[in-house]
């Protein structure tokens, strides 16, 4: 049971008032994308034992989706940021590398 | 013989006796008896078979890690297996029932699996029911379920209420001891939010029996003296019969409330589940005394040394005239002591160690007790009862040296904290070598969501085995956790106690120690799940290596106790086994919940009409009221069908169907979802999430569309109305209306947040009703007030105004190929809107009619024709897809090749050969073979009615290239012997040219 900071109305809740969206930051092959890519797009996730970007909907509070950096093997949170955003910012990546020196986040 | 003593017992009012049964014979207590102290007062010892070899069993301890006795409480809708007797708390009238046993728990025919138990060794299910495979299910299975298992589970609904609540604090120490007493003391005294639970009744943990002055008090004065203070603060929430179950992730604290277990019948809830959020977690849950092994140690009197301790102390208890004490440290002397002084015999105090010396071997000796050294047991005489024990040399093969009479023997193998709430989020252990036991590691805590250790044990749980480091270390433990939740810490005075210090303990995992193959059979490590030396060592020498194999091969440790009294002697045996040392092999995971926690209190509220709540329409009252036929429909209720009096549902069905194909029907269509999609780039959405066109939608005019997900399969349909240029209102299936809306919001919020359009489900806010036949269009002029006219209100329009005084807006769109206006009207006059079609002669049909209607007209159904696997095209709804518009969720998806090419399912409608044939629901056709032989699947029906219409059966199916299949005949094995021919036929069996609906 986690705890989550909702970025777009502050609420700090239960998982419970969460939803869970998976892996965030994908990029969408629309028509016109080779069948790798597409296929890629569609079905190829990330598992990674630590950090990871994550989508999340404050489903039971504002509606709204953001973004979520946690670490999969601790449970810790670094940061909850915006779902407008296409790549981690600045902020979020120094706060993980703060927290796992060495840390680069892979493409 | 057990007995209660004349004088003495903390806990229990003689002035208030309580009488009880077990298991039919009436025996009386005291209040403030556990049922277990009660019963040997009463002078009953035997309270438990063992769950493999039905061995004679009685109480070990004197708490939750209770293996043996254990009854089932209560009677009726009341009843509950498997409740452990240390800690049941007595009440008038308590019905305790014996389990594992038949007849008798003094006579148990299964007793003879003790005498074959040779014959049952470690992994004997594994090893033994194998062949002939035919015989597990019909003969191995039926026996082995009958003679297995302890409580047999209540046959009625709880009679109970429970109920859940949720809190939040900055610490939550667990544990009333004075180790949690001091800790939340300290973490309190500066203003943090402090819970402090004590899963017993009462508050001291063991400092009420061992009785240690602190600061200069009696333990249960000073202890008295503490909860008072506590409870006077504003910020401290205490509560007693409070068992913290689970310590989960970022500080989320499971907990169980005992409100009226020890009052049933109460005007109150019986149980209360906890769930709390804490910045930090006390765990101040002390340690638990491990037994020893050796032979004979589970002959009913053979007892934890701390158990004999606590019912002398607590309740006045003795469990037997004539206790040996058999102990590998210090602590065990105390019971001896105990004893003695409380007038009882002590022939002997037999220690493994070879010479301590310290204050309470010399107090003990000072009593005049007996004191054997370097020595052990290497027998227990009795069965149901001992009556002597066997003395040997520890260093030995077990050679008697003397029989001792006696009737009760105290083990004490030193203590184990009780590390499961550290260990349940990832809190590890280390391995304290001097005391031979796992303690928390403070540098490797369970971490939360900043990263940061949530979790500090204090106290003897952490370690701390004398008085006086107990409290110092909780003080500053509980000063800690203020701290660190960003509290002022406070400044009182630490507690003091004076300890004496104790000679080291000397650990022996199994004794004799050259113990043989005879004695080690006989030498416990589970009492519950029976599994003994011998069967951790048989393990070992199969290859079992570790300890996680082992306990699942051999069942150590998963009785309903959890392996609390068996795990850390079962893994120092097979440390020892494999030549090991103990840390290494480690332990078994540590799993919530710590004690059990009852079903009705997990569920809480959340049963019968408040499971799943259903929600009803506006006419659901009026239904009722005429005896209608309900189906649920994802979490609606619906009308099925609406039968008249006399009238089976069946032919209620055919009635409604030929109603709206002959006259006029009205269906309460109202729990299909109502999406408002609106913004300058609503249609811009709207081109996106659809297959089909609809920003060129002109205002008032609706249109059908289909929804795919990315994939490119169906994902939900409905009717477009655009209702404004800047609106749009988005018809969605009845189960649909969350998903598209949750869809709709997913991809403006994630993918196209540059597009300015807001989402609304206005599901709710409106009751639409279905007026449809030909002669529907009669009824809304009879209601008066606007055009309905073809000309005025033609096919696919929308208009809003006013009908017979009703706020609507009117929809002429079909789902029954009949002339057809659905009418939305605020939900608050939907009732009486529904009262004034019918008084116009509208039928009312249900959802069945609705089915069949649709069907006749070869319409889909989202989730019928659909499973999540088929395209706008398998459908032959290509019409449906645009060609022209760039991009739509799926336009990639359905590109990809394996869903253009030839082999897909289609939907065709079935026609049977033999009109007296209709196909079942999900058939399969078959066609040709497989290349081993068994026939080839190549479809199935999707829905399948008797058409009142035609007269005949009628059926949709996903038929493999169905669409280039027509007029072809194929086979539908139904069962065994029975075949149907189906006819492929184009989908839509009534009225093709759509002519009926758009007049």
């Amino acid at each position: 049971m986690l705890i989550l900071t909702c970025p777009c109305c502050g609420v700090t809740g239960e998982e419970t008032e969460f939803h869970p969206g998976g892996e965030a930051h994908l990029k969408r092959f629309g028509p016109g994308s080779e069948d790798g890519e597409f296929t890629a797009y569609l079905f190829d996730r990330k598992n990674p034992r630590g950090v990871h970007f994550e989508r999340w909907r404050h489903a039971f509070g504002c509606g709204k989706w953001f973004h979520a950096a946690r670490c999969t093997a601790t449970l810790e949170v670094f940061g909850t940021y915006s779902a407008r955003v296409s790549a981690p910012p600045e902020e979020i990546l120094a706060m993980i590398r703060a927290r796992r020196p060495g840390w680069e986040a892979s493409a | 013989m057990s007995a209660r003593l004349p004088r003495g017992g903390l806990l229990i009012d003689r002035q208030f006796p309580v009488s009880f049964r077990a298991d039919g014979r009436k025996l009386s207590g005291y209040r403030g008896d556990t049922l277990a102290s009660a019963l040997m007062g009463a002078g009953e010892m035997l309270m438990g078979r063992s769950f493999k070899y039905h061995r004679p069993r009685g109480p070990v301890a004197s708490g939750p890690e209770e293996p043996n006795a254990l009854y089932g409480i209560g009677s009726g809708a009341r009843f509950e297996p498997n409740q452990r007797a240390t800690v049941t708390e007595l009440f008038e009238g308590l019905e305790a029932r014996s389990q594992n046993r038949w007849p008798s728990l003094a006579f148990d025919v299964g007793a003879v699996n003790a005498k074959l138990s040779r014959l049952l060794p470690a992994g004997f299910y594994y090893k033994t029911f194998i062949h002939p495979r035919a015989a597990w299910k019909h003969l191995f299975e039926p026996v082995i379920r009958r003679s297995a298992g302890l409580g047999r589970p209540p046959r009625e609904p709880d009679a109970d209420r429970y109920e859940q609540v949720h809190a939040f604090f900055d610490v939550m120490v667990v544990g009333g001891g004075i180790a949690g007493l001091a800790a939340a003391r300290q973490a309190a005294a500066g203003g943090a939010r402090v819970m402090l639970v004590e899963q017993a009744a009462h508050w001291g943990g063991r400092a009420l029996v061992d009785g240690p002055e602190i600061d200069g008090l009696p333990a249960a004065d000073w202890v008295a003296a503490e909860v008072a203070a506590l409870a006077a603060r504003g910020n401290v929430t205490l509560r007693s019969r409070f068992a913290a179950a689970a310590v989960n992730d970022h500080g989320y604290v499971l907990g169980v409330e005992r409100l009226t277990d020890h009052a049933p019948g109460a005007e109150a809830p019986r149980q209360r589940l906890w769930r709390i959020r804490a910045g930090r977690v006390v765990t101040a849950t002390g340690a638990i005394e491990r037994p020893l092994s050796f032979p004979g140690n589970d002959v009913p009197g053979v007892m934890l040394a701390s158990a004999i301790r606590d019912h002398l102390a607590l309740y006045a208890v003795s469990p037997g005239a004539r206790t040996v004490l058999l102990t590998n440290n210090d602590d065990g002397y105390r019971t001896a002591i105990a004893l003695k002084k409380a007038g009882l015999d002590v022939p002997a105090i037999v220690d493994v160690r070879a010479n301590p010396s310290s204050q309470l071997v010399a107090d003990a000796r000072a009593l005049g007790l007996r004191v054997e050294f370097g020595r052990a047991l290497s027998g227990v005489k009795g069965v149901k009862r001992v009556e002597a024990v066997q003395l040997c040399a520890l260093a030995g093969q077990g050679s008697v040296i003397e029989e001792i009479a006696c009737d009760a023997v105290a083990m004490s193998g030193g203590w184990s904290p009780v590390v499961h709430l550290w260990s349940h989020s990832g809190g590890k252990l280390g391995w304290d070598e001097a005391n031979a036991m796992f303690i928390p590691d403070p540098d490797r805590p369970p971490t939360g969501a900043d990263g940061a250790g949530f979790v500090l044990a204090a106290g003897t749980a952490a370690g701390k085995l004398l008085t006086g480091e107990v409290l110092a270390d909780a003080a500053a433990i509980g000063r800690r956790a203020a701290e660190e939740v960003g509290q002022r810490p406070g400044d009182e005075a630490v507690p003091r106690a004076d300890s004496t210090a104790e000679a080291p303990l000397l650990p022996v995992w199994i004794m004799p120690l050259h113990a043989g193959p005879e004695l080690r059979a006989r030498a416990f490590l589970d009492y519950q799940n029976d599994v003994k030396v011998s069967d951790v060592q048989l393990a070992a020498r199969e290859g079992y290596e570790s300890v996680e194999h082992t306990k699942r091969y051999t069942t150590l440790g998963m009785a309903t106790d959890q392996g609390k009294l068996s795990n850390i002697n079962g893994l120092a045996v097979l440390a020892d086994t494999l030549g090991q040392p103990i840390p290494q092999v480690g332990t078994t995971t540590f799993r919530p919940p710590y004690t059990p926690v009852s079903f009705g209190a997990i569920t809480g509220m959340a049963r019968g009409p408040l499971f799943r709540p259903v929600r009803r329409t506006t006419t659901d009252p009026w239904a009722e009221a005429v005896g209608a036929v309900f189906e649920p429909v994802g979490d609606w209720r619906r009308v099925y069908a609406c039968p008249r009096a006399g009238e089976s549902t069946e032919d209620a069905v055919v009635r409604e169907v030929l109603t709206v194909r002959e006259a006029v029907g009205v269906l309460d269509a109202s729990t299909l979802g109502k999406i408002i999609v609106k913004g300058p780039d609503a249609g811009k959405l709207l081109d996106l999430v659809y297959t089909n066109v609809m920003s060129t939608l002109k205002p008032g005019r609706c249109r059908y569309g289909l929804m795919c997900t990315e994939n490119g399969f169906v994902f939900d349909d409905g009717v477009v109305v655009r209702l404004d240029a800047g609106t749009f209102l988005c018809h969605t299936t009845t189960g649909g209306a969350e998903r598209v809306h949750g869809h709709l919001e997913e991809w403006l919020q994630t993918e196209w947040w540059d597009l300015q359009v807001y989402t609304a489900n206005v599901t709710e806010q409106f009751a639409q009703f279905v007026v449809a036949g030909p002669k529907a269009r009669g009824v809304l002029e009879a209601l008066g007030g606007m055009d309905v006219s073809r000309e005025g209100l033609p096919f696919l329009s929308s208009a809003e105004g006013v009908l017979g005084g009703f706020p609507v807006r009117v929809h002429r769109i079909s789902f029954s190929g009949e002339l057809s206006f659905e009418v939305a009207v605020p939900a608050a006059r939907g009732a009486e809107l529904w009262e004034r079609l019918i008084g116009l002669g509208a039928v009312p049909y249900g959802t069945e009619a609705m089915h069949v209607l649709r069907a006749e007209k070869g319409f889909i159904i989202v989730g019928d024709e659909t499973d999540g696997t088929v395209t706008p095209h398998d459908l032959g709804m290509s019409w449906a897809v645009s060609k022209k518009k760039p991009d739509f969720i799926g336009k990639r998806g359905l590109e990809r090749s394996y869903l253009v090419g030839a082999g897909r399912k289609q939907l065709v409608g079935l026609e049977t050969v033999d009109p007296s044939d209709q196909l079942p629901d999900g058939a399969h056709a078959t066609s040709g073979t497989r290349p081993d032989g068994r026939p080839r699947a190549i479809g199935h029906v999707t829905s399948t009615y008797r058409s009142p219409t035609l007269g005949r059966p009628i059926a949709l199916g996903l038929i493999e290239d169905g669409l280039a299949r027509m007029g072809e005949v194929i086979d539908f094995p139904v069962s065994s012997s029975l075949t149907m021919h189906a006819r492929i036929v184009s989908p839509c069996f009534f009225d093709k040219e759509g002519s009926r609906q758009d007049v």
